[in-house]
């Protein structure tokens, strides 16, 4: 089989704050009641990762699961383990009511890095959210947009953010981020 | 004269001395100047035209409020028209020309006008333009085009970025004069996350001109410690430079930030425009000065007495060296002591109360200037600058009592709070009739979700008019958003004697004096044109703003609009409340496109859409279309062909060999769930509950109207999963249109969707030797009997993972393959190489819509447009009758949509061989109600079919289905006319037999 390409295969812009593509990236979107014991015992059996609470991402080793909405989670892994990870889902949900299904294809993965303050901004110019400190923090995604595309965005830790989009609008969303980051500092996060 | 001062200039660096030009002349300026003070201080006073009568007009004010001083500012790609030299900072290279002059601003021919100002009076628009209708666009509009418009509109594209900036914060403080920095100050005491905004560069606002003491020292030491202490602060965020341009619902508010256009070579974006959340906003906006209605106080040296007082202690510019002081109230004292103390003369102040001023006014007089009460001015004397002054009775009708010579005229009408900000979003004024100004009403603030108010006024803006009582005002606008009851700073008390309204000088000006007496300097409105508004019946302020332009132009009528009223009020003969205010919107003052814009320019206008082979389409330099916001090839025109041609191609190769086409951007939504079928069968019209797993079905899918909104086909995957495609612009929509009845109306059904659209690249493989194709490729038995039309299997080609769905939108043998979009380009690059010995090529959109048209296949958004249903179309077997409901059902059954005389779907070929115009209406005997041509039925698609050698069309006839055969004209917009001959829709293969191999 031929090497998945993921959108942009590898874009890269460099400056006081890094924009990357991160490559091909495991996902799963998860629907289902993430408040029901067997669902939360397959996320973690899949992932090693408890769900979610509201607006949060929990990470395990190289899996994440991101909430997404009250009955969506985002599940996040290497490229390679998506169909073994939809097996142990569909095995330890089967007879319940749920839909888990390969999106790794479908999404365009960045990488943002930089000093802690840098990246926020490179994102509070895009992002109608809250990417101060004390509302935004490691833990914390927001579902929200970058200018004119849906986009998803968290702090794996201080100085560095991912941000997901849509496959098809990836160019649109690594050149929104590069703009933003060539741009330079607005000096408002400290 | 005017010039600079040998000293004085406190926000002067005159180490740093600045070149720039006005209308090609060059000056010298400094570093910290303004535009406005440069030019000043260069003896520039005429600084452009008016906007009607072309009178030469100058700088009146220092600040936001300047409604003359507009320039052209920059070159090329950097020009920019209206520029307020008030708030331009002076940068070294800086090119200005004036505006609204022809042939130059010296020599204006239009100041003709100004002798035929009694032809131009309130309304004359309205009057003179209204007949005969013709005239407007051959006579009138180009002489007033000619003569009227102000500034030029930008030729080059800008060459600088900009962009947008969210921020959050508990409390936004918009002005950072001495109340907003106060208020700041004690709000932040509480901790919370605290945003300064301050339109100029400089903190501190009036006060440092003003004087006073605040704490024991005096009040620029104060602002330059709290500056500091606020800065120190790590909840507290100052930004100069950024004026907040609008209060909107929810505590939204926009921040206009100008970074570089005091420095235009720096790098970065020129502006950012803050998109701010604010828990609560304190507006400490100030005050703005009003000018006095008198005959002649549009020349230039007439000047608002605060204003002149700014550019002698701020920039050290006289503007002449003896000024007459006018003024209703104590203020413009502090102009004429100031002067004094600079070392210029001021020959009189002219003070209309009849009992004079307090203890400025003893000031005054102690340092020697003579002081007139009761008086006022009759009349300005000089053209293109003051020469002198006539003297008269405030009381009187304006005899001149003297004439005092003099160059610069300060006036003061007192102040009005600014508003604007409070009002944006609701916030109610009241009148105050001791300061004669409108002032927010504390107790009618503007509301937010919880029904309480969000805004608070601080300081002057609140009607504070001293600096006691403005700090204490201040202190009091903190404390109550942080919830604190911090005391006020020790503030010496500087009592000043009460002011007195004065609208007209004198009271009893003539006619003549009053059509000299404006209002509102940029559109040229005059105490006249007021009052004749109100002669001819305007009542409403809002209908006699409109009427004579008041308060119109750029500038909203900062000064002129509580002016105008109380005129208004006065020949209306009721209070001032009683006529009231215009509406105050947003911007503050305008603010630049590009901001508004932010990083949306050139490459990232708009997002592209772009599917997994969309380079490889671009380096085969396919014709684009855009298909909402997706690019799909139209055709691949080869080198020497036209499109025309390449179409015409890809067809035949697809007819009679192969071809491939990119259909990644078809909508592919999972519908999964126990009641999955059940939720299938309501919405679509069809029955998808009995479809096998394995199988594909055609469905439609309609509107609650019963309108035809989407079609596509779905496949079975298992018992509780569906496929659904749909097409291309249906993707988000239908998906959203699925959740909204689970999320709203079917909430109880367990069923889950996703829009998978985007995790598959799809190809189409079409055309007879498209199986041998796929069998080259190898891996999966794609034979008729292992995949049969409208079957689906899963499997692998060329080692690929794939899905393989056998329907056909052609007409002919057809694979689509679905594959995991990171490996799309691999799969196509190997179909391509496979088909090769068959000459397979790839096909665009266009080739796509002809294919379908031949075999008369429906194409939403041609055959469909909103008002038509599946029966229209002739697709009634499409829609099941044995099911008790679907989305649409009831909408069919009304009495309109079951009219036997709707117009239906038909194929029409013309008798000469020829290709209908796309939407022509076939015409009927007769006409309607409106004189109008009856109609029979129009085109819906018109192609010209290379596999038949002819053009071919669909359209929607009246009884059509009922007149096959019949013979219908299609008139042209040339006046000619294309005789069609009625028939079956289905040109190509009728029977299947190409696609069923």
């Amino acid at each position: 089989m031929s090497e998945a390409l993921s959108a942009l295969n590898g874009a890269f812009h460099k400056g006081a704050v890094t924009v990357e593509d991160i490559g091909p990236q495991g996902m799963i979107t998860l629907r289902g009641n993430l408040a029901d014991e067997t669902l939360m015992a397959a996320v973690k059996q899949a992932t090693g990762a408890d769900v979610p609470a509201l607006r949060k991402i929990t990470h395990a080793g190289p899996c994440s699961v991101a909430w997404m909405s009250p009955d969506e989670l985002l599940i996040l892994l290497p490229y390679g383990d998506v169909t073994a990870a939809l097996d142990v889902l569909n095995a330890a949900m089967a007879g319940s009511h749920f839909l888990a299904v390969n999106v790794s294809d479908a999404r365009a993965l960045f990488r943002l890095t930089g000093k802690p303050a840098a990246v926020r901004e490179v994102i509070a110019k895009l992002a109608p959210a809250d990417l101060s400190a004390d509302a935004f923090a490691p833990g914390d995604i927001r579902r929200s947009r970058m200018a004119q595309v849906a986009a998803a965005f968290w702090l794996p830790e201080e100085g560095v953010a991912q941000v997901v989009c849509f496959r098809s609008v990836a160019q649109y969303a690594f050149d929104v981020l590069a703009t933003s980051a060539q741009a330079g500092p607005v000096g408002y996060f400290r | 004269m005017s010039t600079r001062l040998t000293s004085g200039g406190r926000l002067l660096n005159k180490g740093k001395p600045l070149r720039f030009t006005f209308n090609g002349k060059n000056f010298k300026g400094y570093e910290g100047d303004t535009l406005a003070s440069a030019l000043l201080a260069n003896d520039q006073m005429l600084v452009g035209r008016s906007f009607k009568y072309h009178r030469p007009r100058g700088i009146v004010a220092s600040g936001a409020e300047e409604p003359n001083a507009l320039v052209g500012l920059g070159r090329d790609g950097r020009f920019e028209p209206n520029q307020r030299v008030t708030t331009t900072e002076l940068f070294d290279g800086l090119d200005s020309e004036s505006q609204n002059h022809w042939p130059s601003l010296e020599f204006d021919v239009g100041v003709v006008n100004n002798y035929a100002a009694r032809f131009l009076p309130a309304g004359f628009y309205y009057k003179t333009f209204m007949a005969p209708r013709a005239a407007w666009k051959h006579l009138f509009e180009p002489i007033v085009r000619q003569s009227a418009g102000l500034g030029k509109v930008p030729r080059d594209r800008d060459v600088d970025t900009y962009e947008h900036f969210y921020a959050y914060v508990d409390v936004l403080v918009v002005g950072g004069g001495v109340a907003g920095l106060q208020a700041a100050r004690v709000a932040a005491q509480s901790g919370a996350k605290v945003l300064v905004l301050e339109q100029t560069a400089h903190w501190g606002g009036r006060a440092p001109v003003d004087g006073g003491e605040v704490d024991g020292k005096p009040v620029a030491d104060w602002v330059d410690q709290t500056v500091s202490d606020l800065r120190n602060l790590p909840n507290v965020t100052l930004r100069n430079r950024c004026m907040a341009s609008g209060v909107y619902d929810h505590g939204y508010v926009l921040g206009y930030e100008r970074l570089t256009d005091h420095a235009p070579q720096a790098q970065g974006p020129r502006h950012r425009l803050w998109r701010i959340r604010a828990g609560q906003i304190i507006t400490a906006t100030g005050a703005i000065e009003r000018p006095l209605s008198f005959a002649g106080n549009d020349i230039p040296g007439v000047m608002l007495a605060g204003a002149l007082r700014d550019y002698v202690v701020n920039y050290g510019v006289s503007v002449g060296d003896r000024t007459v002081v006018v003024t209703n109230n104590d203020d413009a004292y502090r102009t004429a002591i100031a002067l004094k103390q600079a070392g210029m003369m001021v020959p009189a102040i002219l003070d209309a109360r009849p009992t004079g001023g307090g203890a400025l006014a003893e000031e005054a007089r102690a340092l020697g200037i003579r002081v007139e009460t009761g008086k006022g001015i009759a009349k300005v004397h000089g053209g293109k600058r003051v020469t002198g002054v006539s003297v008269c009775l405030q009381a009187g009708e304006g005899a001149a009592l003297e004439t005092i010579a003099c160059d610069a005229v300060a006036m003061s009408g007192g102040w009005s709070p600014v508003v604007h900000l409070w009002s944006h979003c609701g916030g109610k004024l009241i009148w105050d009739d001791a300061h004669a100004m409108f002032r927010p009403d504390p107790d009618k603030a503007p509301t937010g979700a919880d029904g309480k108010g969000f805004v608070v006024t601080a300081g002057a803006a609140s009607g504070a008019m001293q600096l006691a009582d403005v700090m204490a005002d201040a202190t009091a606008a903190g404390n109550k958003v942080a919830g604190l009851s911090t005391d006020t700073p020790a503030v010496p008390a500087t009592p000043e004697a009460a002011m007195q309204a004065v609208w007209l000088m004198p009271q009893g000006a003539n006619a003549k004096l009053k059509m000299k007496s404006w209002l509102d300097y940029q559109n040229d409105v005059k105490v006249s044109d007021v009052q004749l508004a109100a002669r001819e019946g305007y009542e409403s302020v809002e209908h006699t703003k409109r009427y004579t332009t008041l308060g119109m132009a750029t500038d909203q009528g900062k000064l002129s609009n509580i002016n105008g009223l109380a005129i208004l009020s006065d020949a209306l003969d009721q209070p001032i409340p009683q006529t009231g205010t215009t509406t105050f919107r947003p911007p503050y003052t305008p603010i630049s496109m590009g901001a508004i814009a932010g990083e949306a320019r050139g490459e990232i206008f708009q997002p592209l859409r772009r599917t997994p082979m969309h380079d490889w389409h671009d380096t085969q330099k396919a014709d684009w279309e855009p298909v909402g916001h997706w690019r799909r090839p139209f055709s691949y025109p080869r080198t020497g062909e036209s499109v025309e041609q390449s179409v015409s191609r890809e067809i035949l190769q697809v007819r009679n060999s192969v071809g491939m086409l990119d259909a990644s951007t078809l909508g592919k939504i999972i519908v999964k769930g126990p009641d999955a079928g059940k939720f299938m069968d309501l919405m679509y019209t069809n029955m998808m509950s009995t479809l096998k797993p394995g199988k594909c079905r055609y469905g439609l899918m309609c509107s609650e109207n019963g309108f035809l909104m989407d079609d596509g086909v779905v496949a079975r995957i298992d018992d509780d999963t569906f496929l659904c495609h749909t097409t291309t612009g249906g993707a988000d929509r239908i998906h959203a249109h699925m959740e909204e009845w689970l999320q709203t109306e079917w909430w109880d059904m367990q069923v889950y969707t996703a829009n998978v659209t985007e995790q598959y690249a799809q190809i189409a493989v079409v055309g007879p030797n498209a199986r041998k194709v796929l069998e080259k490729l190898g891996g999966m038995d794609v034979s008729k009997e292992a995949l049969a039309f409208m079957e689906w299997a899963d499997g692998e080609l060329a080692g690929i993972k794939v899905r393989i769905y056998r329907i056909s939108f052609s007409g002919e043998l057809s694979y689509e393959i679905a594959v995991d979009a990171g490996h799309g380009q691999a799969l196509w690059d190997k179909i391509a190489a496979a088909g090769a010995e068959f000459n397979i090529m790839p096909y665009g959109t266009e080739a796509l819509h002809v294919l379908r048209a031949e075999k008369g296949f429906i194409m939403i958004g041609d055959e469909t447009d909103g008002t038509v249903i599946p029966q229209d179309l002739g697709l009634n077997w499409a829609i099941s009758k044995k099911k008790e409901d679907f989305i649409g059902k009831r909408g069919q059954q009304r009495s309109h949509m079951t009219d036997p005389n709707r117009w239906k779907l038909v194929g029409l070929e013309t008798l000469d061989g020829s290709v209908l115009p796309d939407g022509a209406y076939a015409s009927a005997a007769g006409s309607n109600e409106n004189g109008q041509r009856n109609m029979q039925g129009r085109v819906t698609s018109t192609y010209y079919s290379p596999t038949l050698g002819k053009g071919i069309a669909m359209g929607l006839v009246l009884n059509g289905p009922d007149r096959m055969g019949e013979v219908i004209e299609f008139p042209k917009t040339d006046g000619t006319i294309i005789k069609a001959r009625i028939c079956d829709p289905v040109f190509y293969d009728k029977d299947g037999e190409k696609q069923n191999v």
